[in-house]
């Protein structure tokens, strides 16, 4: 018997290795194939979308549910390789250079006793990547976050030496060398799939700045542009096509995204451009100010030596009327000829900006500062009086336009869809050029501002609660990424015959909530 | 002290991956597992006080013990073709027990005792797979100790049974729902876990033997409910915020019912060489409605956990062979039909329908002494189930897959005749 025992070890070793198996496994490759691409060596080229970016930061979360990083994964099951990411060094988010914190850390969702406090708040503590420490290797995922379509060319766009200025700093992390192009870093790879999400940049600044850049359109040296500038349409298209062009060399095939409509992110739409909540006096009274305002502008006009109808045709603008309920407010634009006080009341399409100050809204900011002395002088106007040339003043300066950093006003908002639609061609032109899987992240946004249902919830882009948008309202959720992936799935699958499974979107989170906030 | 000690060994060994229906773990005598687990009509050695204690007092001799171990090798492989996830249980052999002890005090009355682990679950998956909403792990065992008494009225007729005491312990954790996190992105989880829950049942049988070559068995034993109370919950990984419930621990109450349990059989002696064995088995799991978890701090919501068990049937078939004077072989088969009804189906205890195939021997070392070995394959087919009672948000959220499983048990035991 006692010979018989020492073997019993070895026959509970063989239990352990008879494993049952599936008809057809998933893990022993039975389920899915890969159509003609070659997902072996997949490298992704962007900019903060594509980084993972969220939250108004980078970090290790948000880039462990990159979009790249959730495709990597469902392309491991038809012989996808390993899928490297510049990963920060916490998930704070901030970064430093030479020791000093130069972007903010990650937001958060901090709450009071029960209730989530609006806007979010940077989330507490010090963060630890430095931006001079290197990292060493090559880097599947190529996303830099604030990356402009021609900085993928761009050499020196990794040289810390070019910081702050033409340098970005998440590419200072792991550029290959001073001189390295994120596009040459990207080719050294080889890659056999690539994707290629660029161009939100080259409008977004603009957007986002409240159109207090410049629209490019015609100059075609993007060395003079700056930050909140929208680039030349054919700027961006020379630079797309020699992406491509070089991705395209290696590749086996690759996915590209068009660039979606700003009307869609919740940083212009959160704000309402008619918050003006007015109960039926003071409406009546703002109303009656610009009344006022309207007829001491046209007594001014007639002094001047205007003939008196077109004064009055003039000055006619600023008779706006307000009503009981909500209003749209006030902006301020460039003085010109027709609108020769540079303000009126918004237009039904203009956004205003998250950033904008809510409660200096609150405060008369976009509509009127009626002071005791602004009604004083609105009560001797009803008398019949004629006010003196101060207090005229007095009414025509307590006119608080929004200005032009807090709002997108019509012209801008054109100047960004122009250029926007000219993108956006180029990119589908060239996919279809180039037999590429093309996502249309427009429509895809389009969609989840209509509102997305899955098991467990539905996914739109209402600021914090919509689950498709991070905390700055700008970059996407894990969730939202994981909308992206599963639209890059279909598209791949449809080019290039694969069979891909998508992932599941209740799986990913949203926002982060903590109260680890200053 | 001491004694606690010991409860809380056995208890370890006794956690085994639940392989027939439910947590119910049957390997309780290695010459009946042998036999596909078939007994309720089987007199042959002290097993029988598990089996049918009115069996007992057939028994020749004046002091029987039987004691075993089994080791418990379990798979559970899952996966979800329309996401490409995949997952499996981690290997954590369990090691369920018995011992079984029969004295008999005269030609009508036998007292016995038995020690045994008839439920117990234990299931490891990957911390954060795609299940761990609804379980990462679980861990549950009960010991039951049961002095019995058997009283032969006539020469066809005895009646046996008596109390049982039980003592078990349950921890189980999983996550807090499918996305939340810490601030470090740790998923939040919550982990319950309750030792020495004890409560009492019975057990009454009784054996009919119209001729001597045939033996007819009944045994039912009864409902305990596990009720666990103040046990301890501990929440980890939570975000420092007010809207999620606080990392740290609270109490919370709880209730697992261990089924009663009936079997009729017969066991059938063709000739000194061969004897025949079955048994069928009713569980009634329709106890087991809802897992539900009330938690002491009145910030945390009770969670439910619908089950929605029926009662299920197993049927057992062994055969016994006499090969020589020192060597018995037996085989077995047994088909368990599982307590799980579509769309309640829990990756903590992820069964269907089983087929057992047993084989085993006994071999006579001395006139007193004899080993006893039994191996079991449970196989399980492919099959394609979910959970629906999740809910987040006021919506359900059904997880589902394809789960294949098996297991092997290789068990030892010695029987000891005064």
């Amino acid at each position: 018997m006692k010979n018989y025992i020492k073997y019993l070890p070895f026959l509970a070793f063989g239990l352990i290795a008879c494993e049952p198996e599936f008809e057809e496994g998933i893990e022993e490759n039975e389920v899915y194939n890969a159509g003609e691409a070659d997902f072996s060596n997949y490298v992704s080229l962007g900019n903060s979308l594509t980084a993972g970016y969220a939250d108004n930061a980078l970090y290790v979360q948000g880039q462990e549910n990159s979009f790249p990083n959730i495709l990597s994964g469902q392309f491991e099951l038809v012989g996808g390789g390993e899928f490297t990411q510049p990963l920060m060094a916490d998930n704070l988010g901030g970064l430093k250079l030479n020791g000093n914190q130069i972007t903010n850390n990650r937001l958060v969702l901090s709450s009071n006793a029960g209730q989530p406090v609006i806007p979010p708040s940077p989330i507490a503590g010090d963060p630890q990547t430095e931006v001079t420490n290197k990292l060493s290797g090559s880097f599947n995922n190529m996303g830099v976050p604030g990356a402009k379509s021609y900085h993928l060319l761009a050499p020196g766009y990794g040289n810390v030496a070019g910081l702050p200025g033409q340098a970005n700093p998440y590419f200072v992390r792991f550029s290959s060398s001073d001189n390295a192009t994120v596009l040459g870093d990207a080719l050294a790879q080889n890659p056999s799939f690539f994707s290629l999400w660029i161009g939100n940049n080259d409008i977004l600044g603009y957007a986002t700045s409240g159109g207090t850049g410049v629209d490019q359109t015609g100059n075609l040296d993007p060395s003079t542009y700056a930050p909140n500038d929208i680039t030349d349409p054919n700027v961006f298209a020379s630079v797309y096509s020699q992406l491509i062009g070089g991705l395209t060399e290696s590749a086996s095939g690759g996915v590209v995204y068009n660039i979606p409509n700003i009307t869609d992110i919740p940083f212009f739409t959160t704000v309402p451009n008619n918050a003006l909540v007015l109960d039926a006096q003071t409406a009546g009274n703002l109303t009656g100010f610009f009344q006022a305002l309207a007829g001491i502008f046209t007594q001014g006009l007639i002094q001047q030596g205007v003939p008196a109808q077109q004064a009055q045709a003039i000055a006619g603008q600023y008779a706006i009327t307000f009503n009981e309920g909500p209003n749209r407010f006030i902006i301020d634009v460039p003085v010109t000829q027709t609108n020769p006080l540079g303000f009126r009341q918004m237009q039904p399409e203009e956004l205003l900006l998250l950033t904008i100050n809510q409660g200096a809204l609150a405060q008369g900011y976009g509509s009127v500062a009626l002071s005791p002395e602004v009604l004083q002088v609105l009560g001797l106007l009803q008398q019949g009086g004629s006010p003196s040339p101060e207090q005229a003043q007095l009414v025509l300066s307590a006119v608080n336009g929004i200005d032009d950093e807090d709002a997108l006003d019509a012209a801008e908002l054109q100047n960004i869809s122009n250029a926007r639609t000219a993108y956006n061609s180029t990119i589908q032109g060239l996919a279809q050029a180039n037999n590429l899987a093309f996502v249309d992240a427009d429509g895809l946004l389009q969609n989840v501002s209509q509102g997305i249902s899955f098991p467990g919830g539905i996914v739109t882009s209402d600021f914090v609660s919509g689950g498709g948008f991070s905390l700055d309202g700008v970059h996407l959720t894990p969730r939202g990424y994981a909308l992206v992936a599963n639209e890059t799935l279909r598209a791949i699958n449809m080019t290039y015959g694969s069979d891909l499974p998508e992932v599941n979107i209740g799986a990913y989170g949203t926002v982060t909530l903590s109260d680890n906030v200053n | 002290m001491k004694n606690f000690l010991i409860s809380g060994l056995l208890l370890m060994l006794a956690s085994a991956t639940a392989y027939a229906g439910g947590y119910r773990v049957a390997a309780q005598g290695q010459r009946a597992l042998a036999m596909g687990h078939a007994g309720v009509g089987v007199v042959n050695s002290a097993e029988t006080a598990f089996f049918n204690p009115s069996g007992l007092v057939y028994l020749e001799d004046k002091f029987t013990v039987s004691a075993g171990i089994t080791g418990v090798f379990s798979n559970v492989k899952w996966q979800n073709t329309s996401t490409g996830q995949f997952a499996e249980t981690l290997q954590d052999p369990g090691t369920p027990f018995y011992f079984h002890a029969a004295y008999k005090v005269n030609e009508w009355l036998s007292l016995g005792l038995s020690v045994s682990t008839p439920y117990g679950s234990s299931v490891e998956w990957e911390q954060d797979w795609p299940g761990s909403h609804l379980v990462n792990d679980i861990n549950l065992a009960a010991i039951f100790i049961q002095p019995l008494a058997s009283i032969k009225l006539s020469k066809h007729f005895s009646i046996g049974g008596g109390p049982i005491f039980v003592t078990g312990n349950v921890n189980f954790n999983r996550n807090a729902n499918r996305t939340l996190t810490d601030e470090q992105g740790n998923r939040s989880n919550i982990t319950i876990d309750d030792t020495g829950v004890n409560n009492t049942g019975w057990s009454a049988s009784f054996m009919f033997t119209p001729v001597e070559e045939l033996r007819i068995g009944f045994n039912y034993r009864s409902e305990i409910l596990l009720n666990a109370e103040g046990g301890e919950a501990t929440f980890a990984n939570f975000p420092n915020s007010t809207l999620t419930p606080q990392n740290g621990t609270t109490e919370f109450d709880a209730t697992l019912p261990l089924p009663a349990e009936l079997t009729i059989g017969f066991a059938y002696e063709m000739n000194e060489k061969w004897l025949f064995a079955f048994d069928y088995q009713r569980a009634f799991w329709e106890v087991y409605n809802s897992l539900d978890i009330d938690f002491a701090n009145p910030n945390v919501a009770t969670s439910i956990n619908p089950r929605n068990y029926k009662n299920a049937s197993s049927y057992r078939f062994g055969a016994q062979y006499k090969a020589t004077d020192n060597l018995t072989l037996r085989a077995g088969y047994y088909f368990d039909e599982s307590p799980v009804q579509e769309g309640f189906f829990a990756p903590e205890t992820p069964r269907n329908d089983g087929n057992g195939y047993t084989a085993g021997l006994s071999f006579q070392i001395s006139e007193k002494f004899a080993v006893d070995a039994s191996f079991l394959y449970l196989r399980f087919k492919e099959i394609d189930a979910s959970y629906d009672s999740y809910t987040e948000n006021g919506q359900t959220v059904p997880f589902e897959g394809t789960y294949k499983s098996n297991a092997f048990l290789p068990g030892i035991g010695v029987t000891y005749k005064l």
